[in-house]
C-alpha cells in the first residue's frame, strides 16, 4: 500500500531525480528485536518531510538509520537500503563509513545538546572536525550558520560565551546552526521542539520553513499540528511499519488508511 | 466528637515518629563528633609537641644524630620527587586504561572481568604492592631501590584509583554530547579527545590527586623495596651546567620519604627525636590537606563551566 502512495505521487508529476533518497525494503532490529519493518519511502529533494505516530512506533529508529547513529551501539543491525542521490549510494552499506554518513547528513535532537564550549566553538566544531583551519574560513561559515539558524543578532557580540548562557530555545537553534555550517545534504530533526516552550517552537517552525529552500529536511515529531505545519510530505508509522506516506495536505485531510485516519483524528494514540 | 479524637490520636502517632527523628538525628551527630574529635584531639597533640621544632632549619637540615639539628631536607626532597614520578607515570596510564575501558573496550566477559579486577586492585593492601615492586622493579629490572622504583610502585598502587575516577568522571557525560559529536562526523579519538576528556578534566583531577594523597603518606611498600631510613645528603640536581642541562641521574638516587624519616624518629628512645616526629607529621598531615583543598578548588573551578 505504501508503494501505492508512492507511485500515485509520481503519478501527481514528481519525477525521480527530484528525490534527494529512496528508502528501500528497510528493516532495523536491536538485537532481536525488529524496531522496523520493510519501510519503503522516499525524501523529495529540498522538501520537509514529517514522521508521525504514536512513542514507541519506531520513528526516532528510522531516522538515527540516515546517519548511521544505531553504529555506535553493538548488537544493532539494519537490513535493506537507504540511497542517496545524486551519487546513488547506499549508506547503509557495510562499505560506506557511518562517519562519511554524518559528515554528509546532520542531526538536531530532541534536547538541545550544546557542548560546553563557546557558542563559536560549538558552530566550529563541525568543521574542525573537517580539517578547516583557517580563521577567516571558519569566521566565514560560523556567521553564515548563525545566519541560517537566525541566531546570528543575538549572539553576534557574545561569541566567547559559553553556550550554556544561551535560553533553551536559543541553544537550540544553536544545534541547528551547528548542524547547518558544515553545508549538510539532508538535515535530521528528532523532535526539536519538545523540550522548548510554545515561542520558541514557533522560532524554529519558522526556521524550518526557511531552510527548506537550502537543504533537505527529515523531522520526527510528536506533534500532529507541527507535521501538519512545517511539512511537505507526512509518513504515518505504527509498530515499525510504514502505514502510509503522502503529501503532508492528504494524510491530513484525506487519508486513505482507516489507522491513519484514526491516529489523525484522535481516537488513537 | 469523632473527628477530634481521630486527630488527637494521629498527633500522638505523629509524636512516637518525630522522636526517632530525634533519637537518630542525636546518634549521627556523636557519631560525626566520634570522628572529629579523634582527628581533632591527635591533630593537637601533634601540634604541641611539634611546634616548637618547626623553624627554616627544619626543613633544610640532613637528619643527625643530634635532634635539635636534625632536619627533613632529604625527605621532603624525597617525597616530593617520588610524588613526581608516581603523577607523570600513573595519570597517562591510568587515564588511558580509564578511557579503554568506558569508551573502546567491547562489552563482554573478558571485559566485565578486567573491570572487577581493576575495582578490586584498589582494596589490596600496600604492602601487596611492595612485594611486587621488589621483585619486579628492584630486582627483576633492575631499579635498585632507587627513587625510580618507589615513584612505580606508588604508581601502581593508585593506578587504579585513577582509573576507576577518569571511568566515573566520562560516565557523568550525557549521552546526548556523545551523540552530538558523533553526529557531526567525529571519530571516537576526537570525541575522546575534543570531548569527554576536557569535561571530565575536574573529575579526574580530583581522583589524581586523592590518589596523590595517599600515596604521600604510604609507608609500608616502601620501606618493603628498602628505602633508606637515614640519608644525608640529596639526589643529584635534575639540571645541570652544561649540556644537556637536564638529567635524570636522580632517578636511580636512594632516597627517603616523610613518612619514613617519622617512623625513624619515632622509633629513637630519645624524647626530642619524637618531637621531631610531631613536626615532621605535622608538615605531612599539612602537605595532604593542602592537596585535598586544591583538588576541591580546582574542581569547583572547572566545574563552573559545565552544566548538565
Amino acid at each position: 500500500m505504501v508503494k501505492n502512495s508512492l507511485v500515485e505521487s509520481e503519478a501527481s508529476g514528481i519525477s525521480l531525480d527530484q528525490y534527494k533518497s529512496i528508502v528501500k525494503n528497510l528493516s532495523f532490529y536491536y538485537g532481536n528485536f525488529n524496531a522496523l519493518k520493510n519501510i519503503d519511502m522516499v525524501l523529495h529533494e529540498k522538501q520537509v518531510t514529517a514522521l508521525i505516530g504514536p512513542s514507541g512506533c519506531g520513528k526516532s529508529t528510522f531516522l538515527r538509520c540516515f546517519n548511521r547513529m544505531h553504529d555506535l551501539y553493538p548488537g544493532n543491525r539494519y537490513e535493506g537500503d537507504i540511497v542517496l542521490y545524486p551519487d546513488n549510494e547506499n549508506i547503509l552499506s557495510p562499505y560506506v563509513d557511518p562517519i562519511e554518513v554524518r559528515m554528509r547528513i546532520s542531526m538536531v535532537f530532541q534536547k538541545p545538546n550544546p557542548f560546553p564550549k563557546s557558542i563559536y566553538e560549538n558552530v566550529a566544531y563541525g568543521l574542525r572536525v573537517r580539517g578547516i583551519k583557517k580563521r577567516a574560513m571558519l569566521d566565514e561559515k560560523v556567521e553564515d550558520a548563525l545566519r541560517n539558524a537566525a541566531l546570528w543578532g543575538e549572539v553576534k557580540d557574545r561569541l566567547n560565551d559559553l553556550a550554556f548562557n544561551l535560553s533553551g530555545g536559543q541553544q537550540q537553534r544553536l544545534c541547528i546552526a551547528r548542524a547547518l555550517a558544515t553545508d549538510p545534504e539532508i538535515l535530521l530533526f528528532d523532535e526539536p521542539t519538545s523540550a522548548l516552550d510554545p515561542i520558541a517552537t514557533a522560532s524554529i517552525e519558522e526556521l524550518i520553513a526557511d531552510l527548506k529552500n537550502k537543504v533537505t529536511i527529515l523531522i520526527v515529531t510528536h506533534n500532529m499540528q507541527q507535521a501538519a505545519r512545517v511539512s511537505d510530505y507526512t509518513a504515518y508509522m505504527y509498530l515499525g511499519r510504514l502505514i502510509e506516506f503522502d503529501i503532508t495536505d492528504t494524510i491530513f485531510i484525506k487519508p486513505k488508511n482507516k489507522e491513519t485516519e484514526d491516529y489523525i483524528t484522535g481516537r488513537f494514540g | 466528637m469523632n473527628e477530634e479524637k481521630k486527630l488527637e490520636e494521629l498527633r500522638v502517632v505523629i509524636a512516637r515518629h518525630r522522636r526517632w527523628d530525634l533519637i537518630f538525628l542525636i546518634a549521627g551527630v556523636l557519631a560525626l563528633m566520634i570522628a572529629l574529635l579523634t582527628f581533632m584531639a591527635l591533630f593537637t597533640q601533634m601540634l604541641i609537641d611539634g611546634m616548637p621544632r618547626l623553624s627554616w632549619d627544619f626543613f633544610t637540615s640532613f637528619p643527625s644524630r643530634r635532634p635539635e639539628s636534625a632536619g627533613i631536607l632529604s625527605a621532603w626532597v624525597g617525597t616530593t620527587l617520588v610524588m613526581l614520578v608516581t603523577a607523570i607515570s600513573a595519570v597517562p596510564l591510568g587515564i588511558a586504561a580509564g578511557v579503554y575501558l568506558e569508551e573502546y573496550a567491547p562489552k563482554n566477559l573478558f571485559t566485565e572481568l578486567i573491570e572487577i579486577n581493576v575495582t578490586n586492585l584498589a582494596g589490596v593492601p600496600s604492602i601487596i604492592y611492595g612485594l611486587l615492586a621488589l621483585g619486579l622493579f628492584v630486582y627483576q629490572l633492575g631499579l635498585g631501590q632507587s627513587i625510580l622504583a618507589a615513584g612505580l610502585t606508588l604508581a601502581l598502587l593508585i593506578l587504579p584509583i585513577v582509573i576507576v575516577a577518569t571511568r566515573e568522571a566520562i560516565r557523568t557525560i550525557p549521552i546526548v554530547i556523545r551523540e552530538g559529536s558523533y553526529a557531526l562526523g567525529a571519530t571516537k579519538w576526537e570525541t575522546v579527545a575534543d570531548h569527554l576528556l576536557p569535561y571530565s578534566a575536574p573529575g579526574i583531577l580530583t581522583g589524581v590527586i586523592i590518589g596523590l594523597a595517599r600515596a604521600i603518606g604510604e609507608t609500608a611498600p616502601i620501606i618493603t623495596i628498602g628505602a633508606l631510613t637515614f640519608i644525608a645528603f640529596l639526589p643529584p640536581s635534575p639540571i645541570k651546567n652544561e649540556f644537556p642541562f637536564i638529567s635524570f641521574e636522580w632517578l636511580a638516587a636512594p632516597f627517603t620519604v616523610m613518612p619514613i624519616q617519622m617512623f625513624n624518629w619515632v622509633s629513637r628512645p630519645e624524647e626530642e627525636f619524637q618531637s621531631n616526629a610531631a613536626a615532621a607529621g605535622l608538615i605531612l598531615v599539612v602537605m595532604t590537606l593542602a592537596m585535598n583543598a586544591l583538588a576541591i578548588y580546582l574542581r569547583y573551578r572547572m566545574r563552573k563551566k559545565i552544566k548538565w
